[in-house]
Protein backbone atom coordinates (compact mmCIF):
# COMPACT_ATOMS: atom_id res chain seq x y z
CA UNK A 1 0.00 0.00 0.00
CA UNK A 2 2.71 2.60 0.76
CA UNK A 3 3.86 1.50 -2.44
CA UNK A 4 1.04 3.05 -3.87
CA UNK A 5 1.09 6.34 -2.09
CA UNK A 6 2.69 7.91 -4.24
CA UNK A 7 0.43 7.28 -7.22
CA UNK A 8 -1.27 4.27 -8.86
CA UNK A 9 0.46 1.13 -10.42
CA UNK A 10 -0.40 -2.30 -12.04
CA UNK A 11 0.35 -5.37 -10.78
CA UNK A 12 3.55 -5.85 -12.39
CA UNK A 13 4.93 -2.95 -11.33
CA UNK A 14 4.09 -2.94 -7.61
CA UNK A 15 5.33 -6.96 -7.92
CA UNK A 16 8.96 -4.95 -9.27
CA UNK A 17 9.02 -1.84 -6.67
CA UNK A 18 9.15 -4.58 -3.77
CA UNK A 19 11.60 -7.20 -5.30
CA UNK A 20 14.02 -4.20 -5.78
CA UNK A 21 13.08 -2.72 -2.22
CA UNK A 22 12.78 -5.77 -0.33
CA UNK A 23 14.44 -8.07 -2.49
CA UNK A 24 16.27 -10.51 -0.12
CA UNK A 25 13.89 -10.08 2.50
CA UNK A 26 11.21 -12.52 0.79
CA UNK A 27 12.32 -15.47 -0.58
CA UNK A 28 10.27 -15.08 -3.73
CA UNK A 29 7.55 -13.16 -4.90
CA UNK A 30 4.99 -14.59 -7.42
CA UNK A 31 3.04 -12.81 -9.65
CA UNK A 32 -0.36 -14.42 -7.92
CA UNK A 33 0.35 -12.99 -4.28
CA UNK A 34 0.52 -9.12 -5.61
CA UNK A 35 -2.78 -10.22 -7.51
CA UNK A 36 -4.51 -12.04 -4.90
CA UNK A 37 -3.58 -9.02 -2.04
CA UNK A 38 -4.76 -6.86 -4.85
CA UNK A 39 -7.84 -8.21 -4.92
CA UNK A 40 -7.98 -8.49 -1.35
CA UNK A 41 -7.88 -5.39 -0.82
CA UNK A 42 -9.69 -3.97 -3.24
CA UNK A 43 -12.60 -6.60 -1.70
CA UNK A 44 -11.76 -4.29 1.72
CA UNK A 45 -12.15 -1.15 0.45
CA UNK A 46 -9.00 -0.23 0.55
CA UNK A 47 -7.69 0.38 -3.18
CA UNK A 48 -9.80 0.68 -6.45
CA UNK A 49 -8.63 -0.52 -9.67
CA UNK A 50 -9.82 0.50 -12.82
CA UNK A 51 -9.46 -1.24 -16.39
CA UNK A 52 -6.95 -0.05 -18.81
CA UNK A 53 -8.95 1.04 -21.45
CA UNK A 54 -6.92 0.48 -24.71
CA UNK A 55 -5.98 -2.98 -23.40
CA UNK A 56 -7.60 -6.26 -24.28
CA UNK A 57 -5.86 -8.12 -21.30
CA UNK A 58 -7.77 -6.71 -18.50
CA UNK A 59 -4.92 -5.17 -16.97
CA UNK A 60 -5.72 -3.43 -14.03
CA UNK A 61 -4.03 0.06 -12.50
CA UNK A 62 -4.61 0.77 -8.92
CA UNK A 63 -4.92 3.42 -6.73
CA UNK A 64 -5.19 4.01 -2.48
CA UNK A 65 -8.79 4.88 -1.87
CA UNK A 66 -9.67 7.51 1.01
CA UNK A 67 -9.45 4.57 3.57
CA UNK A 68 -6.70 2.83 2.24
CA UNK A 69 -4.92 5.91 2.79
CA UNK A 70 -6.24 6.37 6.07
CA UNK A 71 -5.35 2.68 7.17
CA UNK A 72 -1.90 3.11 5.78
CA UNK A 73 -1.18 6.42 7.81
CA UNK A 74 -2.56 4.93 11.28
CA UNK A 75 0.19 1.88 10.35
CA UNK A 76 2.64 4.54 9.73
CA UNK A 77 1.81 6.37 13.14
CA UNK A 78 1.35 3.47 15.46
CA UNK A 79 4.66 3.16 16.98
CA UNK A 80 6.10 -0.53 17.10
CA UNK A 81 6.07 -1.93 20.78
CA UNK A 82 9.11 -1.62 22.75
CA UNK A 83 9.59 -4.72 25.10
CA UNK A 84 11.35 -7.39 23.37
CA UNK A 85 10.66 -10.24 25.97
CA UNK A 86 10.44 -13.07 23.90
CA UNK A 87 14.32 -14.31 23.20
CA UNK A 88 15.32 -17.57 21.61
CA UNK A 89 18.17 -18.19 23.20
CA UNK A 90 16.73 -17.74 26.49
CA UNK A 91 13.40 -19.69 25.87
CA UNK A 92 16.13 -22.78 25.08
CA UNK A 93 18.28 -22.03 28.07
CA UNK A 94 15.18 -22.16 30.71
CA UNK A 95 13.75 -25.40 28.65
CA UNK A 96 17.28 -27.30 28.85
CA UNK A 97 18.52 -26.08 31.88
CA UNK A 98 15.23 -26.87 33.67
CA UNK A 99 15.53 -30.51 32.84
CA UNK A 100 18.80 -30.69 32.91
CA UNK A 101 19.66 -31.31 29.37
CA UNK A 102 22.54 -28.68 29.40
CA UNK A 103 24.97 -26.75 31.69
CA UNK A 104 24.55 -23.10 31.64
CA UNK A 105 27.54 -21.93 32.08
CA UNK A 106 28.58 -23.68 28.61
CA UNK A 107 25.19 -22.75 27.07
CA UNK A 108 26.68 -19.23 28.34
CA UNK A 109 29.42 -19.53 27.16
CA UNK A 110 28.43 -21.07 23.91
CA UNK A 111 25.89 -18.07 23.15
CA UNK A 112 28.48 -15.40 23.81
CA UNK A 113 30.71 -16.90 21.64
CA UNK A 114 28.20 -16.66 18.89
CA UNK A 115 27.55 -13.12 20.07
CA UNK A 116 30.70 -12.26 19.58
CA UNK A 117 31.58 -13.62 15.95
CA UNK A 118 28.23 -12.31 14.79
CA UNK A 119 29.85 -8.50 15.99
CA UNK A 120 32.85 -9.15 14.16
CA UNK A 121 30.79 -10.53 11.07
CA UNK A 122 28.69 -7.15 11.52
CA UNK A 123 31.29 -4.64 11.78
CA UNK A 124 33.17 -6.64 8.18
CA UNK A 125 29.97 -5.61 6.72
CA UNK A 126 29.90 -1.88 7.74
CA UNK A 127 34.09 -1.82 6.77
CA UNK A 128 32.83 -3.21 3.32
CA UNK A 129 32.61 -0.72 0.81
CA UNK A 130 29.52 0.09 -1.71
CA UNK A 131 26.72 -0.19 1.26
CA UNK A 132 23.76 2.47 1.44
CA UNK A 133 23.65 4.77 4.61
CA UNK A 134 20.83 3.15 5.12
CA UNK A 135 22.14 -0.57 5.77
CA UNK A 136 24.98 0.90 7.97
CA UNK A 137 21.69 2.16 9.84
CA UNK A 138 20.39 -1.26 10.07
CA UNK A 139 23.77 -2.80 10.49
CA UNK A 140 24.18 0.04 13.06
CA UNK A 141 21.14 -1.00 14.89
CA UNK A 142 22.01 -4.70 15.19
CA UNK A 143 25.03 -3.88 17.06
CA UNK A 144 24.16 -2.42 19.46
CA UNK A 145 21.16 -5.22 20.45
CA UNK A 146 23.95 -7.47 20.37
CA UNK A 147 26.21 -5.41 22.90
CA UNK A 148 22.97 -5.74 24.73
CA UNK A 149 22.61 -9.30 24.69
CA UNK A 150 26.42 -9.70 25.79
CA UNK A 151 25.82 -7.68 28.59
CA UNK A 152 23.10 -10.04 29.37
CA UNK A 153 24.64 -12.73 29.50
CA UNK A 154 26.99 -11.81 31.80
CA UNK A 155 23.73 -10.66 34.11
CA UNK A 156 22.60 -14.22 33.91
CA UNK A 157 25.67 -15.56 34.45
CA UNK A 158 26.27 -13.20 37.51
CA UNK A 159 22.73 -14.37 38.96
CA UNK A 160 23.08 -18.06 38.21
CA UNK A 161 26.55 -17.83 39.81
CA UNK A 162 25.79 -15.68 43.03
CA UNK A 163 22.44 -18.19 43.25
CA UNK A 164 24.92 -21.29 43.39
CA UNK A 165 23.74 -23.40 40.19
CA UNK A 166 20.46 -23.18 38.61
CA UNK A 167 19.81 -27.06 37.06
CA UNK B 1 53.24 -16.56 13.83
CA UNK B 2 55.84 -16.83 16.86
CA UNK B 3 55.48 -16.17 20.50
CA UNK B 4 56.34 -12.74 20.97
CA UNK B 5 54.64 -12.15 24.68
CA UNK B 6 54.78 -14.82 26.91
CA UNK B 7 53.28 -14.32 30.87
CA UNK B 8 53.38 -17.21 32.67
CA UNK B 9 51.40 -17.97 36.09
CA UNK B 10 51.27 -14.30 36.81
CA UNK B 11 50.42 -13.21 40.18
CA UNK B 12 50.24 -9.30 41.45
CA UNK B 13 49.25 -8.56 44.76
CA UNK B 14 48.50 -5.17 46.46
CA UNK B 15 49.73 -4.09 49.76
CA UNK B 16 46.87 -1.42 50.49
CA UNK B 17 48.52 -1.17 54.41
CA UNK B 18 45.23 -3.51 55.65
CA UNK B 19 44.40 -6.96 53.76
CA UNK B 20 46.63 -8.05 50.70
CA UNK B 21 44.61 -7.17 47.51
CA UNK B 22 44.85 -9.78 45.03
CA UNK B 23 45.05 -8.50 41.51
CA UNK B 24 46.14 -11.05 39.10
CA UNK B 25 46.09 -15.16 40.52
CA UNK B 26 48.19 -17.38 38.32
CA UNK B 27 47.56 -16.09 34.94
CA UNK B 28 49.08 -17.32 31.01
CA UNK B 29 49.30 -15.45 28.56
CA UNK B 30 50.55 -15.93 25.15
CA UNK B 31 50.73 -13.72 22.01
CA UNK B 32 52.02 -14.37 18.72
CA UNK B 33 53.92 -11.84 16.79
CA UNK B 34 50.78 -10.40 13.80
CA UNK B 35 47.92 -11.44 16.74
CA UNK B 36 45.43 -8.65 18.15
CA UNK B 37 44.48 -9.85 21.47
CA UNK B 38 41.56 -8.25 23.38
CA UNK B 39 41.66 -8.47 26.75
CA UNK B 40 37.87 -8.18 28.78
CA UNK B 41 36.75 -8.73 32.04
CA UNK B 42 34.56 -6.76 34.86
CA UNK B 43 36.04 -3.98 36.78
CA UNK B 44 38.45 -5.00 38.90
CA UNK B 45 39.65 -8.23 37.29
CA UNK B 46 42.61 -7.40 36.86
CA UNK B 47 42.72 -6.16 33.25
CA UNK B 48 45.23 -3.35 33.73
CA UNK B 49 47.59 -5.37 36.08
CA UNK B 50 48.09 -7.40 33.32
CA UNK B 51 48.48 -5.12 30.90
CA UNK B 52 51.24 -3.10 33.32
CA UNK B 53 52.75 -6.66 34.09
CA UNK B 54 53.26 -7.56 30.44
CA UNK B 55 54.62 -3.79 29.61
CA UNK B 56 56.88 -3.91 32.35
CA UNK B 57 55.22 -0.77 33.56
CA UNK B 58 54.97 -2.60 36.84
CA UNK B 59 56.57 -6.43 38.73
CA UNK B 60 54.82 -9.24 39.33
CA UNK B 61 54.79 -10.70 42.81
CA UNK B 62 55.55 -13.94 41.11
CA UNK B 63 55.51 -15.96 37.97
CA UNK B 64 57.48 -14.48 34.93
CA UNK B 65 57.28 -12.37 31.36
CA UNK B 66 59.38 -13.61 28.59
CA UNK B 67 59.64 -10.75 25.56
CA UNK B 68 61.33 -12.17 22.36
CA UNK B 69 62.50 -15.11 24.40
CA UNK B 70 63.71 -12.32 27.18
CA UNK B 71 62.63 -12.73 30.43
CA UNK B 72 62.29 -8.54 31.48
CA UNK B 73 60.14 -9.17 34.60
CA UNK B 74 63.25 -8.70 37.10
CA UNK B 75 65.20 -6.39 34.37
CA UNK B 76 66.52 -2.99 35.81
CA UNK B 77 64.28 0.14 35.68
CA UNK B 78 66.66 1.53 33.39
CA UNK B 79 66.70 -1.27 30.72
CA UNK B 80 62.90 -1.74 31.25
CA UNK B 81 62.22 2.24 30.17
CA UNK B 82 64.63 0.77 27.20
CA UNK B 83 62.34 -1.89 26.25
CA UNK B 84 59.58 0.39 26.97
CA UNK B 85 60.66 3.16 24.50
CA UNK B 86 62.05 1.01 21.85
CA UNK B 87 59.60 -2.09 21.51
CA UNK B 88 56.44 -1.12 22.75
CA UNK B 89 53.45 1.77 22.21
CA UNK B 90 50.74 2.73 24.40
CA UNK B 91 47.78 4.15 23.70
CA UNK B 92 45.41 5.02 27.32
CA UNK B 93 42.16 5.72 28.11
CA UNK B 94 42.58 9.22 29.12
CA UNK B 95 45.15 9.56 26.29
CA UNK B 96 48.12 11.20 28.19
CA UNK B 97 49.42 13.90 26.05
CA UNK B 98 51.78 16.39 26.84
CA UNK B 99 49.65 19.34 27.12
CA UNK B 100 52.37 21.80 26.81
CA UNK B 101 53.49 20.24 23.05
CA UNK B 102 51.96 20.10 20.82
CA UNK B 103 50.16 17.06 18.38
CA UNK B 104 53.27 16.79 16.20
CA UNK B 105 55.79 17.56 19.22
CA UNK B 106 53.96 14.77 21.22
CA UNK B 107 54.41 12.11 18.27
CA UNK B 108 58.19 13.58 17.93
CA UNK B 109 58.64 12.88 21.38
CA UNK B 110 59.54 8.72 21.60
CA UNK B 111 61.54 8.83 18.20
CA UNK B 112 63.41 11.48 19.62
CA UNK B 113 64.21 10.00 22.85
CA UNK B 114 65.45 6.87 20.74
CA UNK B 115 67.61 9.01 19.04
CA UNK B 116 66.21 9.38 15.88
CA UNK B 117 67.14 12.97 13.89
CA UNK B 118 65.16 16.01 14.52
CA UNK B 119 64.70 16.37 10.98
CA UNK B 120 63.60 12.57 10.72
CA UNK B 121 61.43 12.47 13.50
CA UNK B 122 58.99 15.67 12.58
CA UNK B 123 58.78 14.01 9.08
CA UNK B 124 58.00 10.60 10.45
CA UNK B 125 55.35 12.50 12.91
CA UNK B 126 53.96 14.13 10.04
CA UNK B 127 53.63 11.18 8.21
CA UNK B 128 51.44 9.01 10.97
CA UNK B 129 49.39 11.92 11.58
CA UNK B 130 48.67 12.51 8.04
CA UNK B 131 47.72 8.31 7.90
CA UNK B 132 45.78 8.79 10.65
CA UNK B 133 43.96 11.37 9.25
CA UNK B 134 44.57 14.58 11.28
CA UNK B 135 47.46 15.80 9.00
CA UNK B 136 46.09 19.14 9.64
CA UNK B 137 45.95 19.39 13.13
CA UNK B 138 49.85 18.60 13.97
CA UNK B 139 50.46 22.10 15.54
CA UNK B 140 47.70 22.03 17.04
CA UNK B 141 47.61 21.74 21.46
CA UNK B 142 46.13 18.64 22.37
CA UNK B 143 43.83 20.27 24.56
CA UNK B 144 42.42 22.30 21.13
CA UNK B 145 41.51 18.88 19.88
CA UNK B 146 38.45 16.62 20.74
CA UNK B 147 38.58 13.46 22.20
CA UNK B 148 38.99 11.25 19.10
CA UNK B 149 41.48 13.74 17.17
CA UNK B 150 43.92 13.59 20.58
CA UNK B 151 43.42 9.90 20.33
CA UNK B 152 44.67 9.99 16.92
CA UNK B 153 47.93 11.24 18.10
CA UNK B 154 47.95 9.40 21.11
CA UNK B 155 47.72 6.28 18.48
CA UNK B 156 50.49 7.85 16.56
CA UNK B 157 52.88 8.42 19.08
CA UNK B 158 52.63 4.57 19.94
CA UNK B 159 53.11 3.96 16.40
CA UNK B 160 56.28 6.04 15.99
CA UNK B 161 59.16 4.08 16.74
CA UNK B 162 57.40 0.93 14.86
CA UNK B 163 56.84 -1.09 18.30
CA UNK B 164 56.73 -5.03 18.30
CA UNK B 165 53.71 -4.10 20.49
CA UNK B 166 51.12 -1.82 20.93
CA UNK B 167 49.69 -2.23 24.17
CA UNK B 168 46.08 -0.20 24.79
CA UNK B 169 44.18 0.16 27.87
CA UNK B 170 40.52 0.90 27.17
CA UNK B 171 41.66 3.19 24.07
CA UNK B 172 37.63 4.26 22.98
CA UNK B 173 36.86 3.82 26.33
CA UNK B 174 36.42 8.17 26.76
CA UNK B 175 34.89 8.56 23.44
CA UNK B 176 32.08 8.91 21.45
CA UNK B 177 30.76 6.24 20.01
CA UNK B 178 31.46 7.91 16.49
CA UNK B 179 35.04 8.58 17.15
CA UNK B 180 34.99 5.07 18.82
CA UNK B 181 34.73 3.68 15.65
CA UNK B 182 37.42 5.51 14.25
CA UNK B 183 39.92 4.81 16.45
CA UNK B 184 38.93 1.02 16.30
CA UNK B 185 39.01 1.01 12.52
CA UNK B 186 42.50 3.09 12.63
CA UNK B 187 43.53 0.29 15.34
CA UNK B 188 42.18 -2.68 12.92
CA UNK B 189 44.35 -0.83 9.99
CA UNK B 190 47.74 -1.14 12.16
CA UNK B 191 46.73 -4.57 13.03
CA UNK B 192 46.27 -5.31 8.82
CA UNK B 193 50.15 -3.89 8.16
CA UNK B 194 51.01 -6.80 10.82
CA UNK B 195 50.91 -4.76 14.25
CA UNK B 196 50.57 -6.57 17.41
CA UNK B 197 47.86 -5.35 19.60
CA UNK B 198 47.21 -6.26 23.01
CA UNK B 199 44.31 -4.20 24.01
CA UNK B 200 41.83 -4.22 27.27
CA UNK B 201 38.42 -3.22 26.78
CA UNK B 202 34.90 -2.84 27.82
CA UNK B 203 33.51 -2.61 24.65
CA UNK B 204 32.58 -6.01 22.65
CA UNK B 205 33.14 -4.16 19.21
CA UNK B 206 36.84 -3.34 19.99
CA UNK B 207 37.01 -6.93 21.54
CA UNK B 208 34.87 -8.68 18.26
CA UNK B 209 37.83 -7.09 16.20
CA UNK B 210 40.22 -9.10 17.56
CA UNK B 211 41.59 -12.39 16.81
CA UNK B 212 41.40 -13.87 20.29
CA UNK B 213 39.32 -12.85 23.23
CA UNK B 214 40.38 -13.43 26.70
CA UNK B 215 38.15 -12.96 29.31
CA UNK B 216 39.64 -12.37 32.73
CA UNK B 217 37.47 -12.86 36.01
CA UNK B 218 38.60 -12.28 39.31
CA UNK B 219 42.40 -12.07 38.64
CA UNK B 220 42.09 -15.47 36.45
CA UNK B 221 41.73 -16.25 32.61
CA UNK B 222 38.14 -17.44 32.75
CA UNK B 223 38.17 -17.67 28.87
CA UNK B 224 40.47 -17.44 26.02
CA UNK B 225 38.48 -17.79 22.56
CA UNK B 226 40.03 -17.37 19.19
CA UNK B 227 37.45 -15.56 16.43
CA UNK B 228 36.80 -17.42 12.84
CA UNK B 229 36.84 -14.88 9.77
CA UNK B 230 34.17 -12.90 9.71
CA UNK B 231 31.14 -15.20 8.04
CA UNK B 232 28.87 -13.12 4.80
CA UNK B 233 25.93 -11.28 6.29
CA UNK B 234 22.68 -11.62 4.71
CA UNK B 235 20.56 -8.18 5.17
CA UNK B 236 16.76 -8.60 5.49
CA UNK B 237 16.07 -6.16 3.08
CA UNK B 238 18.92 -3.81 1.26
CA UNK B 239 16.92 -0.87 0.22
CA UNK B 240 17.92 2.51 -1.51
CA UNK B 241 19.53 5.39 0.64
CA UNK B 242 16.48 6.76 2.57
Amino acid sequence: MALLSGGRGHGYELKQALEQEFGSLLPELNSGQIYSTLARLERDGLVEGESVADDNRGKKVYRLTERGREVLRSWVNVPVPGSRLKDAFFIKFVVATSVGLADPLTMIEQQRREYFQSLRDLDARLAANGHSPTTELMVEGAVLHLKADLGWLDLIEERLVAGGSAS
Amino acid sequence: MTALLEACDLAKTYDTGGLPVVALNGVDLTVRRGEFVAVMGPSGCGKSTLLNLVAGLDRPSAGAVWFEGERIDQLSETALARLRRRRLGFVFQFFNLLPTLSAEANVELPLLLTGTSRREARRTARGLLADLGIGDKGRSAPSRLSGGQQQRVALARALANQPDLVVGDEPTGNLDSGSAREVLGLLREAHGRGQTLLLATHDARVAAAADRVVTLRDGRVFDDRTLGAARPVTLPFDPEPL
